[in-house]
């Protein structure tokens, strides 16, 4: 449902457009049912000339039936719910998978600006070859990513809307998520929390590429030459 | 002051002994309507302001660096201080003062039948220091360096270093103001409490209490039992930004995810404090307009308590992605989702007040059944939010803020013109205009609808809140989510230019509307057996009550309403 | 606009005097502000080892004589309390007195040992605990402060038999301070 408006890019999208989905048509159905009956109610009970109200307390069993069997159905709805819920969660935020392929990238926010930091041909953070980008960051499709997400200075929140990710940054702190992209493209990096005067200008870029065009991406900004690496 | 002696003001009642002056009648009384009217005219004026803030910010996102008549070219800066300050008042000065400090000053001694609030002293103080700060806030908007724009949370480490938020002073005073909110908030709590437990009229028993002064009562203690944490936070807030403490600061030991735990652990009960005076006068007119007994008047009490309780058990949800333990959010969610079911089951309760009902559809009718129509689209959005999966996209979008503003736009603005042009008759002695009020219902709530639909839209295709500018964004610059913007913003044009029809409404019908009798509605509940507008001490002698306040059309009864006060 | 009291106030339904349920939601009210800041604190306190350092250079003899004084000047507040019910408003004046003498030992006893901390360098930026230390019990000796300041109001009517009922109010106000204390003391100076 939200991909008819923002493309699906990341494996986690998938799971939590599902879980959007099931809530959207599960709350859908009480919504119209209750706006239904309510404004038929309306309709029903206007005033009509020699019509006398009822006297209903509603604390007969009978009559409370009309709303706890309801509610009990709420209930269960909400049980389903908070079980396809805590899946999405658990796949997206408590696990962290692995892959021998994997690679990690480092963001931190900024006032205010995203500084991404990616690893250079030895695939390795820290290094001399390290990528260092301010509002732009480069990953390869198919490929797991972990990121380091930390701030210099106030809260931040490093949102990708294509990937259905979202995590806040925060000083002195590292914390670890991860995406897998399954599309290509460039999409928008927002930052999701206020962080300033300047929180409105931070648009950064994510460039979802194939593995060619990363390879050559890498190999046109890393200030240490890819032979070298392959040589050392 | 007993003694004072009117000067330049023309008394209107010049039947009564001494006239008090116009100081002693309208600043400095302890009658608890003046002092209801006091809170209504200032929480709605400082509304007006916030729907003046929100013309404003909504103007730019619209037509971005448009020059917007009456403030001028909007800058990052002001964008943040005008967006906080619209939340802050329409939660701090405007839902809170409204809903529980005017309607509860204004009901609760009228409708347990007592002369006053157990206090009337402390009443005036309460709201002094109320003003004190609004007056703290003003000051806040003009000081070097501009008004405080780190969102109406706060969030430390931003709000609690000058050298981040760049506005000192004014996030000093705003973090004062606020502290100064909740204290004069805590004292008129207490007063509303201790008043409903104590001070009821002979024979009137804990059911026979009308549901909007229960209402108000345990709003009131729920905002004493989760306000506590955070007015300690300010202090810190406070030590942090000026003396340099680190209680928030990451680099020195501290933790800002301390700060969100006490300022949700307040946030989030608060939804439910103002929540709940609204519902409860929601269920005074829906039995009045039906002719009808509210259905399960006990079930209605448990739900709320229901709500109060679970409502303390669910801040961490808005902080799934605030960096605290995953494992949490699988507990929060529970808790989050289970709040629904008292939420639902006492919309299901008011919806089956309805059944078998005499409905007729005066102003006051069609704000109620509002509340309840839009407040379910407010309730059902909510549930995307409390799921933990869904949560991580939605968070801070525009999402969020439609669902909240379904929530506290039928709370605080429909809310509270159900109740006024409700008592109006009785607070004020005349009668409103039903067609102008008509006019300027349906002119609010159409509107409404067309803001905060297309920002649902505009949530989920992921366009993210406080941003001051989307069209630097390539994906949120796609021309069908500029002209939902703009949609949603001509709207609020639109929904607040009707107000100009609520205020000559209200203001003409003050002066020349037609004398209100004492029970125009035809209503059971103690207030309308008072004059209208009831004099100091409200009735000659006071009511003993007989029977609970919703006995409308009961079998073998020539007169449909049956009020409490009437012996058989 | 008489000054007599609204018959509102006179009224009990709940069984209660009305002056004596408001003591109780303020105390209430209190318990939660109070509560915030040593949950804040005990939250800091397991997460940080260093709060334990810290803690060691607080003087501990003072804070104990202070927790004596401050129980002692309850037990006037009990007797006076007891003074009042027997309708002798002068030695309940005598009582509240030596009540509010006890509240400005305290205050005294606490100025020296803050100047003391603060000439060795331990202000209130010195550290987290610092913090919380100077925060929390000044947070507390506020409370004492506007406690003796109302106790002395109150004294000045009881002199004159008015107004009896009060001096329970401002008692069960003063053992609530007293209890919150009790719980600062061992967390801010024994808690190691």
């Amino acid at each position: 449902m939200i991909e008819r408006l923002l493309p699906a890019a990341s494996t986690s999208a998938t799971e939590i457009d599902f879980l959007f989905s099931l809530i959207f048509w599960l709350v859908g159905f009480w919504f119209v049912l209750s706006e239904a009956i309510f404004f038929g109610l309306i309709l029903r009970f206007r005033k009509r000339e020699g019509r006398k109200a009822q006297y209903v307390t509603g604390e007969l069993q009978s009559e409370k039936r009309w709303i706890t069997v309801p509610h009990l159905l709420v209930l269960v709805c909400d049980v389903f719910i908070v079980f396809f819920a805590v899946r999405a969660w658990h796949q997206v935020k408590q696990d962290l998978p692995t892959a021998p392929t994997q690679q990690v990238v480092r963001v931190e926010g900024a006032q205010w600006a995203w500084i991404f930091t990616h690893p250079g041909p030895d695939g390795k953070l820290d290094s001399a070859d390290d990528i260092r980008k301010v509002n732009e960051l480069h990953v390869e499709v198919d490929r797991l990513y972990h990121f380091q997400l930390t701030s210099r200075d106030v809260l931040h929140s490093f949102s990708v809307p294509v990937f259905r990710l979202k995590q806040d940054a925060i000083p002195g702190r590292v914390i670890t998520g991860w995406f897998q992209p399954t599309k290509t493209g460039e999409h928008d990096v927002q930052c999701a929390e206020i962080c300033g005067i300047g929180h409105g200008l931070m648009p950064a870029r994510i460039h979802i590429e194939t593995s060619e065009q990363h390879a050559a991406w890498i190999a046109a900004n890393s200030t240490v030459s890819v032979a070298a690496v392959a040589g050392r | 002051m007993a003694e004072t002696i009117p000067v330049g003001h023309a008394p209107e009642h010049a039947h009564e002994h001494h006239e008090p002056g116009f100081v002693a009648k309208y600043l400095w009384s302890t009658d608890h309507k003046m002092i209801a009217m006091q809170y209504l005219f200032t929480g709605s004026a400082m509304a007006l302001l916030g729907g003046f803030f929100a013309y404003v910010f909504r103007s730019q996102l619209a037509f971005p660096g448009m020059s917007v008549p009456g403030f001028g070219l909007v800058s990052p800066n002001e964008y943040n201080a005008l967006i906080t300050n619209h939340g802050a008042i329409m939660i701090f000065w405007f839902a809170m003062p409204v809903l529980i400090a005017a309607f509860g000053n204004f009901l609760i001694p009228l409708m347990i039948g007592a002369d006053d609030m157990a206090f009337p002293k402390i009443n005036r103080l309460s709201y002094q220091i109320f003003l004190l700060s609004v007056l703290v806030l003003f000051v806040s908007f003009f000081v070097e360096g501009g008004a405080f724009g780190g969102a109406w949370t706060m969030y430390p480490p931003l709000s609690a270093t000058a050298e981040y938020n760049q506005t000192p002073l004014g996030t000093t005073l705003f973090v004062t103001a606020v502290a100064l909110e909740f204290v004069a908030f805590l004292m008129g709590g207490i007063n509303f409490v201790v008043t409903a437990m104590n001070s009821r009229a002979p024979g009137m028993r804990m059911y026979d209490i009308p549901i909007v002064v229960w209402m108000i009562v345990l709003a009131s203690i729920i905002f004493m039992a989760s306000v506590g944490p955070l007015v300690a936070g300010a202090v810190m807030l406070l030590f942090d930004h000026n003396l340099g403490t680190a209680f928030f600061d990451p680099k020195r030991g501290g933790d800002p995810v301390l700060w969100q735990h006490l300022f949700w652990f307040f946030g989030h009960p608060e939804v439910y404090v103002v929540l709940l005076p609204a519902v409860g006068i929601v269920a005074e007119i829906i039995t009045v307009f039906a002719r009808k007994k509210l259905f399960a008047y006990k079930t209605v009490l448990y739900t709320a308590f229901g709500t109060g309780v679970l409502s303390f058990t669910v801040w961490a949800h808005h902080q799934f992605i605030a960096g605290i333990d995953p494992r949490m959010a699988n507990v929060f969610t529970i808790t989050t989702l289970l709040i629904s079911v008292p939420v639902a089951e006492m919309m299901f309760v008011y919806i089956a007040t309805l059944y078998g009902g005499s409905i007729t559809l005066e102003t006051p009718m069609l704000w109620a059944l509002s509340f309840i129509a839009t407040f379910l689209i407010g309730g059902v959005t909510g549930i995307f939010l409390g799921a933990s999966g869904t949560d991580i996209y939605l968070h801070d979008t525009y999402f969020v803020l439609a669902h909240f503003h379904y929530t506290f736009v039928p709370i605080a603005v429909i809310g509270t013109f159900a109740g006024v042009t409700f008592w109006f008759p009785k607070m004020f002695g005349r009668m409103l205009d039903d067609r102008l009020g008509k006019i300027h219902f349906w002119g609010t709530v159409i509107p409404f609808n067309l803001i905060f639909i297309p920002l649902f839209v505009l949530g989920v295709a992921g366009e993210h809140r406080r941003i001051w500018d989307f069209t630097q964004f390539p994906e949120l610059s796609a021309p069908w989510m500029r002209d939902l913007d703009k949609l949603a913003t001509l709207s609020l044009w639109v929904m607040l230019s009707f107000q100009i029809v609520f205020l000559v409404n209200f203001f003409w019908s003050l002066r020349r509307g037609p004398k209100a009798p004492k029970n125009p509605w035809a209503s059971n509940t103690l207030e309308w057996t008072a004059d209208s507008p009831p004099p100091h001490g409200n009735w000659k002698e006071l009511p003993t009550v007989y029977r609970g306040p919703y006995e409308y059309s009961v079998p073998g009864r020539e007169q449909d309403y049956w009020p409490q006060n009437v012996p058989n | 606009m008489s000054s007599a009291r609204p018959i509102a106030t006179t009224r009990s339904a709940a069984g209660m005097p009305t002056g004596r349920l408001a003591v109780w939601w303020v105390i209430a009210s209190e318990i939660v502000i109070f509560g915030g800041i040593i949950a804040s604190y005990v939250m800091y306190r397991l997460a940080h080892d260093a709060f334990a350092e810290s803690a060691a250079h607080t003087a501990t003899w003072i804070g104990a004589t202070n927790t004596f004084i401050l129980l002692t000047s309850s037990l006037f507040a009990v007797l006076g309390h007891k003074a009042a019910e027997h309708g002798d408003g002068p030695k309940a004046a005598r009582m509240l007195h030596l009540t509010a003498l006890g509240g400005l030992c305290f205050l005294l006893l606490k100025s020296y040992e803050w100047t003391m901390e603060i000439t060795h360098g331990f202000t209130i930026t010195a550290s987290t605990f610092w913090s919380f230390y100077y925060t929390a019990a000044g947070l507390h000796a506020l409370h004492v402060a506007v406690g003796i300041l109302i106790m002395l109001i109150v004294a000045q009517t009881a002199k004159r038999n008015l107004e009896l009922h009060r001096v329970e109010l401002i008692g069960l106000y003063w053992h609530f301070v007293d209890i919150v204390w009790i719980f600062l003391f061992p967390l801010l100076y024994i808690a190691k």
